[in-house]
C-alpha cells in the first residue's frame, strides 16, 4: 500500500464517508481492482473467479449425486438433470479450470523469470474481463434463455454439444446460444492470455536465465500457452458455425442438408482432446516445482521432464478421435488413434518415474501441499492406467459412455488436476497474501477429500463396468446399481465437508495466519527471493541468475548449482 | 534486494526478441488454426451439395482482386521502407496505396457477393456450397476489413504527423498482421477457386 493513488478524475462521485483513517473506501478498493493491470492482482482474481465457480459447479454435482443416490428418484427431473450436467461439465471445464491455470501462470511466470510483470498488461486484463464475460453470459441463461420462444432456460445440450442436439429444431430457445457464445467469449480471453504468458516467457526472461535454467512451472506454461494458441482455434471456429447455422441458416452440421453431424465431433474433440493436456499439464507445472521442495531435492531429469511435456503437447493433437471409436471410423482410423493414444502413455510415463525419482531418497516433509502432490502421483496414475484401457478401441465400444469414462476423467480432472490446484495454493498462499495456511486445517481439508474423493470416483468405476450409462437422470431398482450409487453419493458428501474446511482455512488464515515471511518453504525459485506478498514492481533490481535454482546459489555460497549444471 | 531506487531501464535484454513481433505471431498462430478448420470444412463438403448451384456453375476467378491484396503486401513494405528513412511523404503514400488497394479487394469481394445472390440466387442458406463458400471467404474479408481499419488509423495518426521514424518497428508488426491477411488470401484461392472449381 505505498501508493496514494485516488481516482480523482471523477470528482466528488467516489467520495464516501467511510474512508477509515489512512486507508482506501471500498469504492477506491473495487475501482483498484477493476481497473488493474497488475499481474499478480489479475492472478488473483483469476483464481477467485475460478474458485467461486468451483463452488458453484461442486453444487451442481452434488443435485445430481443426490438424484442418483437411488433407483426410481424423483427429486430432479430429467430435463434439470440435463441442464445440469451440461452447466457442471462446463463451468468445471472452462470457468474453473482454465481461470485457475491461468491465475497460477498469471501471477507466478512473471516472479519466476525475474520480470516485473506480463509482456502486455492491458492485455491481460482485458483477457481476464474477457472470460469474466464468458462465465456471466453462460448463467445468465438461467434467467434469459426463456427468449422469446420461452423454451429452456439452461443449456442442456451436454458440455460437448453434439450436433444434432444444437440445430434450432432440436434446441428451441436461447438457451444453446449462450452457451455457445459465452464458451466463444471465454475462448477469446484465452487466446489473449495465452500470447501474453508466452511472449512474456520468451521475450522477458531476467539476465542469466536462458530457457533451459527456467524453472519446469514456467517451461510448462510455455507449452500450455502453445497449446492453448492451437486448440482453442477449432473450438472458436467450430463455434462460429454453429452460431451460423443457428442465426442465419447454414447448414455446416444440418444432417437434412447433407451437413455432418460426425464433422462437429471432429472439431470439438480436435479442441477438447488438447484441451485435456492443457488442463492437466498445470498440474504437472505445480508438482514440478513442489516435490523437489519438500524432497529438498533438485527435480530428477530436467531436460527429460521438459522434453517429455513437449512430447505430450505434439502427441496430444493426434488422439482426439479415441473420443469417437463408437461413431464408426475405419479400422485403419480407428488403428491410427489407439496407438497414437497409448503413445501420450510414453512421455507421460517418464514424467511419474522422474517424481517419484526426485522423492527417492530424499527428505521428505509431509506438509500439506507435499500431501496433496503425493496423492497426485498415485491417483493420476489410475487416471493413466483406466486411460489406457479406453484407449483399446474394442474395450471403449463396451464403455463409451459409461460410468466407467466418467471415474476415468474424473480421476484426471479431480484426482490430479484438482489436488494440484490445492497443493499449489497451499503452496503459494503465503507468498501471495504473506500468511500461511493453517496446517491443521490443511490436513483435516486433505484427509477428509482424499477420503471423499475414492469413495466415489473409486466405486463409480463399477456400475460403469456393470453398464450403467452417463447422463441418465435415473435407473429402475432392479439394475442393481442402488447401493453403489449410494456410495458415491456418500463420497461426495465427505469431499463437501473437506471443501468446507478449505474455505474455511483461507478465511480464517487471511486474518490470522501465521506470518510468512519471504520464503517460509525454504524454496529455490525467484518468486521467494521477494517480500511477500511482492511488492508491485516485484523486484527492486531485475535479478541474475546462474542456475535452475537461483536461492539455492545465494543460500550456499560454497556449494552453488552452477558449477554442476 | 532492499528498496533502493527502482531503476527504469528497459526490461528486454538486447539478446531477447521484440515483444510485439513475438506477440502477433502467436496471433497469427491463434488465426491459423482458426482458418485451418474453415478450410478442412469447405474442403469436406465440397461437392456434396444436395442442390445446385455449384462452383463451377457460378464462380469466377477474381484475378483482379487478388493482384490487389497480394501487391498491397508489397505497398505496405515499400512504407515501412520510406518510414526508417524519414521519408515522410512516401511514406504516407505508399501506406494510403495499401489501403487503397486493400479497400478495392473488399468492394470486389461485395460485387462478387452481390452477383452471386442476386444474379446467381446463391445464398448462405442455399446449400453446403454456399454455407462454406460465404463463411470462409467472409471469414477472410472480415479480416481485411479488421486489417483496413487499423491501417487507417495509422493513416491518421500519421497525418496528424504522431507516426515517426521511430515507430517503424511498430508499423511492422501491424504489417505482419497484413502480410498474414494477404497470405491466408492465397490459400483461401487455391482452396475455392483453384481446388474447388
Amino acid at each position: 500500500m505505498n501508493t496514494s493513488y485516488t481516482p480523482s478524475s471523477i470528482a466528488g462521485v467516489l467520495d464516501t464517508p467511510t474512508r477509515k483513517e489512512g486507508g482506501k473506501t471500498i469504492f477506491e478498493h473495487l475501482h483498484e481492482w477493476a481497473t488493474t493491470v497488475d499481474h499478480k492482482k489479475l492472478g488473483i482474481m483469476y483464481i477467485v473467479y475460478g474458485l467461486i465457480f468451483f463452488l458453484v459447479g461442486g453444487v451442481e454435482a452434488s443435485l445430481m449425486r443426490l438424484q442418483l443416490a437411488r433407483p426410481d428418484n424423483h427429486f430432479i427431473g430429467p430435463q434439470l438433470f440435463n441442464q445440469l450436467f451440461t452447466m457442471h461439465g462446463t463451468t468445471m471445464v472452462f470457468l474453473v479450470g482454465m481461470p485457475i491455470i491461468f491465475g497460477f501462470a498469471n501471477y507466478l511466470v512473471p516472479l519466476m523469470i525475474g520480470a516485473r510483470d506480463l509482456a502486455f498488461p492491458r492485455l491481460n486484463s482485458f483477457g481476464f474481463w474477457l472470460s469474466v464475460m464468458g462465465g456471466l453470459i453462460l448463467y445468465f441463461s438461467i434467467i434469459g434463455g426463456m427468449g422469446m420462444t420461452g423454451a429452456g432456460s439452461m443449456p442442456d445440450v451436454g458440455w460437448f454439444a453434439y450436433a444434432p442436439l444444437t440445430g434450432k429444431a432440436f434446441s428451441r430457445g436461447n438457451s444453446t446460444d449462450y452457451w455457445t457464445i459465452g464458451v466463444l467469449v471465454g475462448g477469446f480471453g484465452s487466446i489473449a492470455t495465452a500470447i501474453n504468458i508466452l511472449t512474456t516467457i520468451v521475450c522477458l526472461r531476467c539476465e542469466g536465465m536462458t530457457l533451459m535454467k527456467m524453472p519446469l512451472f514456467v517451461w510448462l506454461s510455455l507449452v500450455v500457452s502453445g497449446m492453448v494458441l492451437l486448440a482453442i482455434g477449432p473450438l472458436t471456429a467450430a463455434q462460429i458455425m454453429l452460431l451460423l447455422d443457428r442465426y442465419l441458416g447454414a447448414h455446416f452440421f444440418d444432417t437434412q442438408a447433407g451437413g455432418s453431424a460426425v464433422l462437429w465431433q471432429h472439431f470439438f474433440w480436435i479442441f477438447g482432446h488438447p484441451e485435456v493436456y492443457i488442463l492437466i499439464i498445470p498440474g504437472f507445472a505445480i508438482a514440478s516445482e513442489i516435490i523437489p521442495v519438500f524432497s529438498r531435492k533438485a527435480i530428477f531429469g530436467y531436460p527429460v521432464m521438459v522434453g517429455a511435456t513437449v512430447a505430450i503437447a505434439f502427441v496430444s493433437f493426434g488422439v482426439w478421435a479415441h473420443h469417437m471409436f463408437t461413431v464408426g471410423m475405419t479400422s485403419i482410423g480407428n488403428t491410427f488413434f489407439v496407438i497414437s493414444t497409448m503413445l501420450v502413455g510414453v512421455p507421460t510415463g517418464i514424467k511419474l518415474f522422474n517424481w517419484i525419482a526426485t522423492m527417492w531418497g530424499g527428505k521428505i516433509r509431509l506438509a500439506t501441499p507435499m500431501l496433496f502432490c503425493i496423492a497426485f502421483l498415485f491417483q493420476f496414475l489410475i487416471a493413466g492406467l483406466t486411460g489406457i484401457m479406453l484407449a483399446v478401441a474394442p474395450f471403449d465400444w463396451q464403455l463409451s459412455d459409461s460410468y466407467f469414462v466418467v471415474a476415468h476423467f474424473h480421476f484426471v480432472l479431480v484426482g490430479s488436476l484438482l489436488f494440484t490446484i490445492f497443493a499449489g495454493i497451499y503452496y503459494w498462499f503465503p507468498k501471495v497474501t504473506g500468511r500461511m495456511l493453517s496446517e491443521k486445517l490443511g490436513k483435516w481439508h486433505f484427509w477428509l477429500f482424499f477420503i471423499g474423493f475414492h469413495v466415489t470416483f473409486d466405486t463409480m468405476h463399477v456400475p460403469g463396468l456393470l453398464g450403467m450409462p452417463r447422463r441418465i437422470y435415473t435407473y429402475e431398482a432392479s439394475r442393481g446399481w442402488g447401493t453403489l450409487n449410494l456410495i458415491c453419493t456418500l463420497g461426495v458428501a465427505i469431499q463437501a465437508v473437506g471443501i468446507l474446511c478449505f474455505v474455511a482455512n483461507i478465511l480464517w488464515s487471511l486474518r490470522s495466519g501465521k506470518r510468512a515471511g519471504r520464503d517460509p518453504w525454504d524454496a529455490w525459485t525467484l518468486e521467494w527471493g521477494t517480500t511477500s506478498p511482492p511488492p508491485e514492481f516485484n523486484f527492486s533490481k531485475s535479478p541474475v541468475v546462474k542456475s535452475r535454482r537461483p536461492l539455492w546459489d545465494i543460500k550456499h555460497p560454497s556449494d552453488p548449482d552452477w558449477k554442476y549444471e | 534486494m532492499s528498496t533502493a531506487t527502482i531503476a527504469l531501464t528497459s526490461e528486454q535484454s538486447a539478446s531477447n526478441p521484440n515483444r510485439g513481433r513475438v506477440g502477433m505471431f502467436s496471433l497469427i498462430a491463434a488465426e491459423s488454426a482458426i482458418f485451418t478448420i474453415f478450410v478442412v470444412a469447405y474442403l469436406f463438403y465440397l461437392g456434396q451439395s444436395l442442390s445446385g448451384p455449384t462452383p463451377q456453375q457460378v464462380l469466377r476467378l477474381p484475378i483482379l482482386n487478388s493482384v490487389c491484396l497480394i501487391s498491397s503486401s508489397l505497398t505496405i513494405m515499400f512504407a515501412l521502407r520510406a518510414l526508417g528513412n524519414g521519408a515522410r511523404g512516401a511514406f504516407l503514400l505508399w501506406w494510403a496505396a495499401t489501403i487503397a488497394l486493400g479497400g478495392y479487394f473488399l468492394i470486389g469481394t461485395g460485387i462478387e457477393w452481390k452477383r452471386l445472390i442476386y444474379s446467381e440466387g446463391l445464398t448462405i442458406q442455399t446449400n453446403l456450397f454456399g454455407t462454406t463458400f460465404y463463411s470462409l471467404v467472409g471469414l477472410h474479408a472480415f479480416h481485411v476489413l479488421v486489417g483496413l481499419v487499423m491501417l487507417l488509423i495509422v493513416l491518421l495518426l500519421a497525418l496528424a504527423g504522431a507516426v515517426k521514424k521511430e515507430h517503424t518497428a511498430r508499423a511492422e508488426i501491424l504489417s505482419l498482421y497484413w502480410h498474414f491477411v494477404d497470405a491466408i488470401w492465397i490459400v483461401v484461392f487455391t482452396v475455392v477457386y483453384v481446388i474447388g472449381r
